[in-house]
């Protein structure tokens, strides 16, 4: 490598540094024993994990997440699903107007999808509950389940159904024994980002959630007690812990799904 | 005639779950506020009488627009220092790294985007705070005497709070850009007898100028919404537009001039998205 | 005379306005090798895709073994296709693939799996049924989507560009082997191809397609030897073309006076259509269909022209020759070089650029288009 890509490479290690910099100090202060979090470390210690484990309110905050997480995930895949065959494998009339309204939630700041969709359910007078954080986190969520799907569906040689079907399947046995075996990986993955994405949505979660708390609410609520933030420390590491076995396992199934269909091992999400 | 059709109905009878659902969740609520924005706000419900009262107000106002010129100006600072950061970044993987450890820098790069981002925003501020990492390090070394103030709950920490957590955005359209250049153009580039520099002024960057000119809308369009950096780094002390929608909408419950707040904000994102394409028509044509 | 496996009746295609196939009549005879020849976007894929039922005809019928197939959807048709792709399901092994077709056959497991692999060793496979899929090569892929289409002995398989994703030397093997097993099997089989090589070696007859409609439909030889358009003769092999006119006509006997060649009196069985966009009559021969002499070589043909050698390029087995003929352009000023092919046989010596030399030919061997 000549100089310039020395000196480039210097740049990225710097920037990972800079990307990363948030998350290597996470657990650095959830073990650290002192109140403070602060520079120089006081000692180690687990006593903010086990706070954690014994706090009712966020196990609580930890049970609707996880409710709300899975249905949104479910559901933005599902459509997702609709949406990446019908972007993949039609033609029809107003397909590019149809699909950037879709996916226009990927850009449109959460403020204005949370504000609006408050101001109607409140207008009609439905009750805030988990139900409109998981509509309004199914929103959110849907694009990124397409994006990965859409790179699942056209990965797929077109003829592999005609074929099913030549040979004697039903469309929808052509689709069953076919086409979702092969997007199964895709699926599996839309399914991990939209999960990981909606449990850590704050804005929607804040606004259409009424009293219920879910993990990022609490933890917006806590930032403002200096006494609760080793505790929140402590949670933040566990959710980046898993929220990076989950994407691995996501990177496993598109990978794996690609290697199946002969497909590049580069590309996927965004 | 009959083929067309039949595939036309198929892809919309497909397409339509999806899009009921986003024209109900989202196309809706955005045109209530439409209608919301015209009418007049009472003390305990709204007034169905139309007025342009609350765009009067939203125009006028001096506090809505230092906030709106303070969004914009954070928004566009921070665009311009994620895409210029992040440019090497996406060059040095494309270009420099080798194709089968691209996907693992890909891999890298996203992960933190993945984790709790009111931690991360939280963190910055435990990072740049007056009894911060940076400043308790670099006292504890003996570089300086004081806290420095100027990473301080201010607009510079937004700044770099929200450049570290668009970062990904901005990297992987560039990333994907540069990928589509044919390699052989560059060495034709240099075959040619241009220098390194010249070629990647005349042929590289040209190129990957849509990749730039998509990362641009897909950072600025999100931060100039962004609510929770200004509130947890500038403790709400310095609100952007998102801000003072909330408090219009729910703590002051002017649902009407919120909404007005909301419409001309997401009008003045579209006309400076359009004004920036527009002045980049001439990169975007090279594709075609 | 043999049945009709297939007919086609004023088979008409539209794509919103783009008209497709534009009156497609067609017969094809059960257990034919028939082909499907023409340049890329003539149709013959869609006509293809309309016979095993993925595409809805605008107009027309389409009878397969004597039956309208206007209602039989893709999957209930006597027919089976092996894709251009391929098509191979990459998440399945091979002896899946060949079995994917037999999931609704009553017959017990045991059966079932010994079709599989009488299949498989038809196709020269036998003993690959537990491998994956995705593993296979382009020529073992190509085996296993025709044992997958042949197991369910379909009145008709259909064969979409199947060697086109095959290097030189596995096409030619792949070729042969089809034949054979096309006569093994007795089915007939449907081509699509752009390649006009492909198609001479292996079809009993051959369809020539351009925009959507049947320029000629004829065995090989006939196609070959009497193009029935000008069109057709430059799609198929090479052709050399000289200005012609016309002297007189009687009983179907046509005399031309040809550029560089002089006066020849053809009959109706050597002339065929000229294409709308020629100036005139035309007068067309193969590189083949004529002989470079030696400077001192005798020969029994009836015709005698001179040329001189413009440019020589040598094959190994073949050299081919781009000659000037005296008086090419006598009649409309222009000159017209012809190639000539020799076959390189021992004793004749390749002959040098610049060189006068005499060329000797027949009128047989010509086709006079107007």
């Amino acid at each position: 490598m000549n100089r310039s890509g020395r000196g480039l490479q210097a740049y990225a290690v710097i920037y990972l540094l800079f990307l990363y910099a948030p998350i290597i100090l996470l657990p650095i202060f959830a073990f650290n024993s002192g109140t403070i979090i602060a520079f120089p470390l006081q000692g180690f210690s687990t006593e903010w994990f086990e706070q954690m484990w014994s706090n009712t309110t966020l196990r609580r905050a930890l049970a609707n997440s996880l409710t709300i997480a899975v249905s949104a995930s479910v559901l933005a895949t599902c459509l997702g699903i609709f949406a990446a065959r019908a972007s993949t494998r039609f033609a029809f009339p107003g397909k590019g107007g149809i699909m950037g309204f879709i996916m226009l939630p990927m850009v449109l700041p959460e403020i204005i999808v949370a504000m609006s969709l408050l101001v109607v359910l409140l207008g009609v007078g439905v009750q805030l509950s988990l139900l409109t954080v998981i509509a309004g986190h199914t929103l959110i969520c849907m694009p990124y389940a397409i994006a990965v799907l859409s790179t699942a569906f056209s990965s797929l040689d077109r003829s592999l159904e005609e074929a099913a079907y030549d040979l004697g399947e039903s469309r929808w046995g052509a689709f069953r024994l076919v086409t979702l075996p092969l997007v199964m990986p895709g699926i599996i993955s839309a399914l991990l980002i939209s999960f990981t994405i909606s449990l850590d949505e704050f804005i929607i979660a804040f606004f259409l959630a009424g009293n219920e708390p879910t993990l990022p609410t609490y933890i917006f609520s806590q930032l403002r007690f200096p006494r609760a933030i080793p505790v929140i420390m402590a949670l933040g590491t566990v959710l980046v812990l898993i929220s990076i076995v989950l994407l691995a396992i996501g990177e496993y199934f598109r990978r794996r799904g690609n290697a199946r269909i002969g497909g590049s091992p580069t590309g996927g999400l965004l | 005639m009959a083929k067309f059709d039949a595939e036309a109905r198929a892809g919309l009878s497909l397409i339509a779950p999806p899009f009921l659902y986003a024209l109900l969740i989202l196309a809706a609520p955005i045109l209530t506020i439409l209608a919301y924005s015209f009418l007049t706000d009472g003390y305990l419900e709204i007034l169905r009488d139309f007025t342009w009262v609350n765009y009067a107000q939203v125009f006028t106002d001096p506090i809505v627009r230092t906030v709106m010129l303070r969004s914009l100006m954070v928004a566009a600072i921070v665009t311009l220092a994620t895409v210029l950061t992040a440019f090497p970044i996406a060059y040095y993987v494309s270009f420099m790294v080798r194709p089968e450890k691209k996907a693992m820098w890909l891999f890298l790069i996203t992960i933190p985007f993945w984790t709790s981002y009111l931690i991360r925003v939280f963190l910055w501020k435990v990072i740049l705070g007056y009894n911060g990492v940076v400043n308790s390090s670099l006292t504890g070394l003996g570089i300086i005497d004081e806290p420095l103030t100027f990473i301080l709950y201010n607009i510079n920490a937004i700044v770099i709070t929200l450049a570290h957590a668009y970062a990904p955005f901005a990297i992987l359209p560039i990333f994907v850009a540069l990928e589509k250049i044919d390699r052989s153009l560059l060495e034709a580039g240099r075959d040619l007898g241009e220098s390194r520099a010249m070629t990647f002024w005349r042929v590289t960057l040209p190129l990957a100028m849509p990749g730039v000119i998509a990362a641009t809308l897909i950072v600025f369009i999100p931060t100039i919404g962004d609510y929770v950096t200004p509130e947890v780094i500038g403790g709400g002390k310095i609100p952007m537009i998102a801000n003072l929608i909330q408090v219009q909408m729910l703590a002051l419950d002017n649902r009407p001039l919120g909404s007005a707040l909301a419409v001309t904000a997401m009008v003045v994102v579209a006309l400076v998205s359009l004004l920036f394409l527009f002045l980049n028509r001439r990169f975007l044509k090279v594709r075609q | 005379m043999t049945e009709a496996m297939i007919a086609c009746k004023g088979v008409h295609k539209y794509y919103g306005d783009y008209h497709a196939l534009r009156g497609i009549d067609l017969t094809i005879r059960a257990g034919e090798f028939f082909s499907l020849l023409g340049p890329s976007g003539c149709g013959k894929t869609t006509l293809l895709r309309t016979i095993a039922g993925f595409e809805d005809i605008s107009q027309g019928v389409v009878l397969i073994d004597g039956r309208d197939m206007g209602e039989v959807p893709a999957n209930k048709r006597p027919t089976n296709m092996v894709f251009q792709s391929y098509a191979i399901f990459p998440h399945l092994t091979v002896a899946e693939n060949v079995a994917f077709g037999l999931r609704r056959d009553p017959r017990p497991k045991a059966d079932k799996a010994a079709a599989v692999e009488e299949a498989l060793a038809m196709v020269g496979l036998k003993g690959y049924g537990a491998r994956s899929a995705h593993a296979l090569s382009g020529g073992q892929r190509q085996r296993v989507a025709l044992a997958r289409a042949l197991i369910l002995k379909p009145k008709v398989l259909l064969l979409d560009e199947p060697l086109s994703a095959l290097d030189r030397k596995m096409r030619e093997q792949m070729q042969v082997e089809l034949i054979k097993l096309q006569r093994q099997v007795g089915i007939t089989f449907v081509l699509v191809t752009h390649d006009q090589e492909e198609a001479l070696v292996m079809s009993d007859r051959i369809a020539v397609m351009f925009e959507g409609e049947i320029a000629q439909l004829d065995g090989p030889e006939a196609l070959y030897a009497r193009p029935a358009t000008r069109r057709v003769a430059d799609f198929i092999g090479v052709m050399n073309f000289l200005p012609a006119r016309i002297l007189s006509e009687s009983a179907g006997t046509v005399t031309v006076e040809v550029a560089g060649l002089g006066q020849v009196e053809l009959p109706e069985r050597q002339i065929s259509r000229a294409d709308p966009e020629d100036d005139g009559p035309m007068i067309g021969f193969r590189p083949e269909t004529m002989t470079l002499l030696g400077p001192t070589a005798t020969h029994s043909q009836p015709r005698e022209t001179n040329a001189s050698i413009d440019e020589v390029v040598y094959y190994g087995d073949m050299t081919y020759y781009d000659l000037r003929l005296d008086g090419a352009d006598q009649l409309d000023g222009k000159a017209r070089p012809v190639r000539i092919s020799m076959r390189n046989v021992f004793g004749r010596d390749v002959q040098e650029v610049g060189t006068r030399t005499r060329l000797a030919w027949s009128p047989g061997s010509l086709v006079l288009f107007r």
